[in-house]
């Protein structure tokens, strides 16, 4: 256990976590030129693109220290976003320290004192690490100057180096040896190892990530996960390399995988404990979540035809993704779809990504909502995800909203524009503190509706990058909530329809049928676009029709011609959606969930 | 091959003339200015319409279109329709259209067409402003067009048809309304006006492209639009498809008709264009590669399609919302919110109902092309 070091990279977004990965992994591992590629540890097209790890990966680093001895460095990736704060919780708690990284042209920024925080709680040892001083815009005096006053670590700890150039990278690894402490558990106490992530394989199931704290496991033993009571027989156990390294056993302090026949990764639950069925451990590891769905939002397929493909992606696309949950919904406008809930807004990002790109599916989303609260004069109370089942407005007694408490860390001079901002979006009691000079904290209640459509996109813009936000649900409050309905020439769009502030209600009214404007093409007939609540129309738009749109001449030749374009067209028209005699282009549904000024 | 379109009305037949002075900046048809290929293009025609001998019945009308016909010379003309009728029955009283630019005209010429039974003479007028047919490029004089209007109308014809275009680059209402003001003074029986659009390919789309000039938005277009069919109407002339007009029904040209109304048609020479028992086929648009062909023996067929029921339906809506001929209401019904979309065009004012037909009004004439997408299934 001596020889064992859990550890995880944190940084700002473009630090160059990827990059230093990929460094210490060549410096351990032999890796064959035909696997060499940039962000060895982000495997999905997407998060190579985007810069950001949405499902965390692990490797095991063997190393041979100054000290002569062999090594056994488990690096464990960890997710980059708010909406996956609880997975980087569970891989830091199955860490012993971090690698804190600090660009040397940037400096600290918002992320790295959000990450420092997360590690402090953790208790874990923290080594910074100045990367990208082979720039020559590098600050190094100026680095180790803020690492001091701003994150109050010791300047002189930190370790130099450019991952891109591979320098001081020896110096990192022998860093990661001697300062990070080894891990502590016995092997011979009752099995105790935390689920900290889960992945799919087509052939074997679900393969399981995880940290022994106790005891050991091996191939044969019946496992139990402690949340759910399940029992399984372990199948297979390893470490984690460049591709997985069966072995024999896991012994505490170990990070390896673990497969047991478990057919889905929503089987599994991140946080849990696993424990042998013959000898359970006394009580399982602290920090188990069930983590609930936040943000709903309906996708349909484009074209109706599609719909079982799309039945069948979410089928496959869930077995990777416990946190997604689903259900059938239909809409008079868009057909047979499915509601469904996300964690947060990047999630839900990410899955319609992943649809579209993995599994080919080409989707209309309507405008993401929460779960609202209505009592009911019977009393009964009736929680709602969907506008479509808002209940009767006559027998609606009380509205609740779900509030969350959001906690924004950002330099002194941009305080005005986020107090205005959450003011915006109905923020209240606001707090503030300083975490470090020149750095406020500020804390508000938000409803978490207000937060989830581009909330976060206008935090990064209105603090140039420099803003780091996160929240935590604080449970429901009352509110005045009516739900807002869009018709075209006097029909219900029931995709359209939403629940929002009374207050609100006018400002997104106005916001969607100006989008709608731009985005319907103009037809035969004059288009009315109206925003309602109830019956009272609030906004309203109107497209114009065609006044004149003929070709001058259509003899022998042109009449193939035109037909071909009719035919076309006729193509399209599946692809589009039909409300009364209005043609919605699928793009009006995605335009309504943007800004202005995108 | 039987005789294509043996019952229904009698089929037309086109022959192409793919031969211009000089290219029109404005025009997108193949055209070549060696006149030296003419013989040879001459030989090939008669080589191709012999592959069609006996495959129709009596055509009663034939259109000699271009290109510019008037450029051949009366021998040259004689002996194509020697070998067209030699080849080909024609019913009596048939429609014989020959498309003439007002500079080819001298008095011989007319005598000459009229000998050789030309019963109805279209004029490439385009305008009666000088500044208007320099700016399209055309050869002629405001001049010379009124003295081959004046010279064709006496000269016998059954019908004068003028072709007028509209809509230019500064062009008011008001100068529109002058050259029409001057033309009706002539009282043609037929007049065809061409809102100017810009054809891929061609200079004129170059020019416009690079800003040298714009043309009318939707809204003057529309005004153009609307403006000419209510003039020509107060002058007793009918509005009966998108761009065309008749002095009385008995002027609608009865060849073009044939094109709207899936009537049978064979057509012949380079890019031309046939239609028979729901097949439709055309030529090499290239006249080289059309002469090759031929001199090789082989078809000069260039593509060919069988519709469907579907594909005959679609023509039919997309032919007949052009045309005060309409549209059978059946066909609308056939599709989905047909019954919806048809009355929502009537309340529109765009459409209005006759004996079973949908027929476009005015306004509906100025949005035809958008009418059609509203019944597809």
């Amino acid at each position: 256990m001596q020889q064992i070091r859990n550890f995880s990279i944190i940084a700002h977004i473009d630090h160059g976590k990827s990059t230093l990965a990929d460094r210490l992994i060549q410096a351990t591992i032999m890796v064959p030129e035909r696997l060499r590629r940039d962000q060895m540890l982000d495997t999905m097209d997407l998060e190579r693109e985007r810069g950001i790890t949405i499902k965390s990966n692990t490797i095991t680093l063997p190393y041979v220290a100054a000290d002569g001895q062999e090594y056994a460095l488990n690096l464990i990736d960890t997710p980059g976003h708010v909406d996956f704060s609880y997975e980087v919780s569970r891989a830091l708690a199955s860490c012993e320290g971090v690698l804190l990284l600090v660009d040397a042209s940037q400096g600290v920024e918002a992320q790295t004192l959000a990450n420092l925080y997360l590690a402090l709680e953790h208790d874990l040892a923290i080594i910074p690490v100045i990367n990208k001083i082979d720039l020559p815009q590098a600050d190094i005096p100026g680095t180790k100057e803020q690492i001091r006053r701003e994150l109050g670590l010791d300047p002189e700890s930190a370790v130099l180096c450019s991952a891109k150039e591979g320098i001081g990278i020896t110096e990192v690894l022998e860093a990661i040896v001697r300062r990070i402490p080894p891990p502590r558990g016995s092997p011979e106490a009752p099995l105790r190892a935390l689920i900290f992530d889960a992945q799919y394989d087509s052939f074997r199931g679900t393969v399981v990530s995880l940290r022994l704290f106790d005891g050991e496991v091996r191939p044969g033993d019946v496992i139990r996960l402690m949340s759910t009571r399940a029992t399984y027989k372990v199948e297979e156990v390893g470490l984690f390399g460049l591709s997985r390294q069966p072995g024999a056993r896991l012994r505490a302090g170990q990070v390896g995988y673990l497969i047991a026949g478990i057919k889905q990764v929503s089987d599994t639950r991140i946080g849990d404990t696993i424990t042998l069925d013959a000898r359970p451990a006394a009580a399982p590891l602290p920090g188990f979540k069930e983590v609930k769905p936040v943000v709903f939002a309906s996708i349909y397929p484009v074209s109706n035809d599609d719909y079982p493909a799309l039945a069948d992606a979410l089928e496959k696309y869930k077995l990777n993704d416990a946190s997604l949950v689903y259900q059938k919904d239909s809409s008079a406008a868009l057909g047979q779809g499915f509601r469904c809930g996300f964690l947060g807004l990047l999630h839900l990002e990410i899955v319609q990504e992943r649809l579209a790109r993995e599994f080919g599916q080409s989707l209309i989303m309507t405008v993401p909502g929460v779960r609202y609260e209505f009592t009911i004069t019977d009393g009964t109370t009736l929680a709602v995800d969907n506008p479509q089942h808002y209940p009767d407005p006559v027998k609606i007694k009380e509205t609740r909203e779900p509030y969350i408490r959001a906690s924004i860390i950002v330099p002194e001079r941009y305080v005005g524009a986020v107090m205005k901002l959450c003011l915006e979006r109905r923020g209240v009691n606001p707090h503030f503190s300083n975490p470090s000079p020149g750095r406020v904290e500020l804390r508000y209640d938000l409803p978490l509706a207000e937060v989830i459509i581009d909330f976060y996109d206008k935090l990064k813009s209105v603090t140039q990058g420099y803003g780091s936000f996160d929240y935590e649900l604080i449970g429901y409050r009352p509110s005045d909530l009516v739900k807002l309905d869009i018709l075209l020439n006097g029909e219900k769009v029931d995709a359209l329809s939403m629940i929002v502030h009374r207050e609100r209600a006018r400002e997104w009214a106005v916001r969607v049928c100006e989008r709608l404007k731009e985005e319907i093409p103009r037809q035969q007939f004059k288009i009315a676009i109206q925003g309602a609540i109830g019956g009272k129309v609030i906004a309203r738009e109107t497209i114009s029709a065609f006044r004149k749109d003929v070709t001058a001449k259509c003899y022998g030749g042109d009449v193939t011609r035109k037909r071909k374009l009719l035919e076309r067209q006729k193509e399209g028209k599946k692809r589009l959606k039909m409300v009364g005699s209005v043609t919605i282009p699928q793009s009006a549904f995605v335009a309504v969930l943007k800004t202005k000024n995108e | 091959m039987g005789k294509a379109g043996g019952e229904g009305p009698a089929p037309g037949l086109y022959v192409h003339v793919p031969f211009c002075r000089g290219k029109c900046p404005y025009c997108g048809f193949h055209s070549s200015t060696d006149l030296t290929l003419v013989p040879p293009w001459l030989a090939a025609l008669e080589e191709e319409a012999g592959r069609y001998r006996e495959a129709f019945p009596a055509f009663d009308t034939l259109y000699l279109g271009g290109g510019t016909p008037s450029l051949l010379s009366l021998g040259d003309l004689e002996r194509l329709l020697a070998f067209l009728r030699r080849l080909f029955a024609f019913a009596p009283g048939s429609e014989i259209t020959l498309e003439a630019n007002p500079d080819d005209l001298t008095p011989d010429k007319l005598r000459g067409y009229r000998e050789l039974g030309i019963t109805r003479l279209s004029l490439g007028v385009q305008s009666l402003e000088d500044r208007e047919l320099r700016f399209l490029g055309r050869r002629h004089t405001a001049a010379q067009a009124e003295w081959a209007l004046n010279a064709a109308l006496t000269a016998g014809f059954a019908a004068v048809a003028v072709d007028l275009i509209y809509g230019l680059p500064g062009q008011s209402l008001l100068t529109w309304e002058s050259t029409l003001n001057r033309l009706l003074t002539y009282r043609p029986q037929h007049l065809s006006c061409y809102q100017l659009t810009a054809e891929a390919g061609t200079v004129f789309k170059a020019r416009l492209e690079q800003g040298e000039f714009a043309l009318p938005g939707e809204e003057d277009g529309l005004a153009f639009f609307l403006f000419t069919s209510e003039f020509l109407g107060d002058q007793g002339y009918c509005h009966y498809e998108v761009s065309n007009f008749a002095r009385g029904q008995e002027n609608i040209s009865r060849h073009n008709r044939k094109y709207w109304q899936h009537v049978p048609y064979l057509g012949l020479g380079p890019a031309a264009h046939s239609f028979a028992e729901g097949r439709r086929w055309w030529n090499q648009a290239d006249l080289t590669a059309y002469l090759k062909t031929l001199a090789r023996g082989e078809t000069p067929v260039a593509g060919r399609e069988v519709l469907t029921p579907e594909q005959l339906r679609l023509e039919a809506l997309l032919l007949g919302f052009r045309t005060r001929f309409g549209v059978e209401v059946g066909l609308l019904l056939a599709a989905p919110n047909g019954q919806e979309n048809l009355a929502r065009l009537r309340e529109a004012g765009l459409v209005e109902l006759s004996d079973g037909l949908a027929i476009p009004t005015r306004e509906g004439l100025a949005v035809a092309d958008r009418l059609p997408e509203l019944f597809l299934e």
